[in-house]
């Protein structure tokens, strides 16, 4: 089995437009969070999330490529151009024709379906842009991605809800482990902080109407947040050959299934895939330093996040720091994995923990060291990223210090 | 269908039992509907008196609409239909 190392981090999300701005937030545990801005917004319960800001796609994209990038693919491109940007890697070749795209999102275009089905429906026109169908589709991004970059080897989207990221992600590793590809681009994005995409999250009734506040006991639910995190993994030998700068090695993953609730999580569900990480990184429990929490900020997910924790580390679930930055950025669907790899990125590479912040009351089912509302210095060696969705679908990386 | 027929009506379609089996002093629990269940009778119910009622699935002692039993569901939501006027 081959090593697998981070070479390129890029992002774009409601705490900055960059990894760097985006690790001065989560140092200075800012909130991203705030009212939400687009039309429509009057008739909705739920008017805060964590939107991106200050970012002008026109300019940025040509009006050829504007007709084809719904705001996810934006994301998308933003933070791939930064990641490999970063990587040094020029995709020719051999290395071409073996390097792909593997990304997550939950739910692809919504804007273009939300803008379309009120054109077509509430304003009563018959016919809609040439380019709906391409602009909308969940692999547009990965798609995108390949044609900038000349990735010709395996790419795909995966589609698991709160965890797409986290399962492209393991998928992209896997590919490099194995020797399929020596380096694969990855990550995820989402994009549904529209009118539509709120509006079907407001249903469920597990939305707050003020803050995010993972693990506190008066935590009053999810916040939804917009954006992408991209990655190059890359095979070790192939990134030390040509002398890359290494941010941080993969080391393990694990899938998990809860079969059991559509919505409900399971705590045997998540500890299954946070012990399958460790037994995949042949790590012991007490080598892991810090977790980044799911941590929705739900009344289920985190008491039972807590749970599968304490279950997985016994003694040691008391000395491991857990935070949650969905408090910062809201929660991105299906590209929060890769927006929460960075804050395990920080941890690793920076020393510096990102805070829960909003952390307001201890609850005792949530009796953990979940780092409340500062950054914190320590210097850990191995961190694990959570993710669990809805569905009952659950997927762990494990990190590690180079 | 005065308020307590259609909320009893509403309430039996989700615990898939008969009208008759659904009493005023009935808990959702005791109907054997789970929090996705309830969710979805809140809905119906707002959909059939439309009313918006006040709820969140993160903290429903904290609501101020009561859901302890079928006659405090009525009772909200009469008190609802009446503010809206």
């Amino acid at each position: 089995m081959k090593r697998v190392v981070i070479t390129g981090a890029g992002t774009i999300n409601a705490l900055g437009h960059s990894v760097a701005e985006t690790f001065e937030s989560m140092r200075e545990g800012r909130c991203g969070i705030g009212e939400l801005d687009f039309r429509d917004v009057d008739r909705l319960a739920i008017k805060i999330g964590g939107q991106v800001r200050d970012f002008e796609a026109e300019g940025r994209f040509n009006r050829q490529q504007m007709v084809l990038y719904d705001r996810f693919t934006q994301f998308t491109l933003v933070a791939a151009a930064e990641a490999i940007r970063q990587s040094g890697l020029e995709f020719t070749g051999d290395l071409a024709a073996r390097s792909g795209v593997v990304l997550g999102t939950a739910g692809g275009g919504v804007s273009t379906w939300d803008d379309n089905y009120r054109s077509v429906y509430e304003d009563g026109k018959n016919r809609v842009h040439p380019f709906v169908v391409p602009k909308l589709m969940n692999n547009a991004a990965a798609s995108h991605v390949s044609m900038e970059y000349n990735l010709k080897g395996p790419s795909f989207t995966v589609s698991t809800a709160c965890a797409s990221s986290n399962h492209a992600m393991a998928q992209a590793f896997q590919m490099v482990r194995s020797g399929m590809s020596p380096a694969m681009v990855t990550g995820g994005s989402e994009s549904m902080l529209c009118f539509g995409g709120v509006k079907a999250w407001e249903g469920l009734r597990v939305m707050s109407k003020d803050a995010c506040r993972p693990f506190s006991a008066n935590r009053n639910g999810m916040v939804q947040g917009e954006g992408a995190g991209i990655f190059v993994f890359e095979e070790y030998e192939h990134a030390k050959a040509r002398g890359a700068d290494i941010l941080c090695e993969v080391i393990g993953y694990a899938m998990s299934s809860d079969a059991a609730d559509i919505v409900m999580p399971s705590k045997q569900g998540a500890a299954r895939a946070i012990s399958g990480a460790l037994r995949d990184a042949q790590i012991n429990a007490q080598d892991v330093g810090y977790i980044n929490a799911h941590g929705t900020g739900t009344a289920a997910n985190d008491k039972t996040e807590c749970a599968a924790v304490a279950d997985v580390f016994g003694p040691h679930a008391d000395n491991l720091m857990i935070s949650s930055t969905k408090s910062m950025h809201g929660h991105l669907i299906g590209g929060t994995g890769a927006v929460e790899l960075l804050a395990c990125i920080m941890a690793l590479r920076e020393g510096v923990i990102a805070p829960t912040i909003g952390y307001e009351e201890a609850d005792p089912e949530c009796a953990l060291d979940v780092v409340p509302n500062e950054a914190r210095e320590a210097k850990i060696n191995v961190a694990l990223s959570n993710a669990f969705a809805f569905g009952g679908l659950n997927a762990v990386l494990a990190l590690k210090r180079v | 269908m005065s308020t307590q027929d259609k909320v009893i009506a509403i309430i039996a379609e989700q615990a898939v039992l008969e009208p008759s089996d659904v009493s005023l002093d009935s808990t959702l629990e005791d109907l054997g509907i789970d929090s996705l269940g309830l969710v979805e009778s809140i809905f119906a119910i707002e959909e059939e008196f439309d009313i918006t009622i006040p709820f969140n699935a993160n903290e429903p002692e904290q609501s101020d609409f009561d859901i302890s039993n079928v006659a405090a569901i009525v009772a909200g939501i009469d008190k609802l239909v009446a503010e809206k006027g």
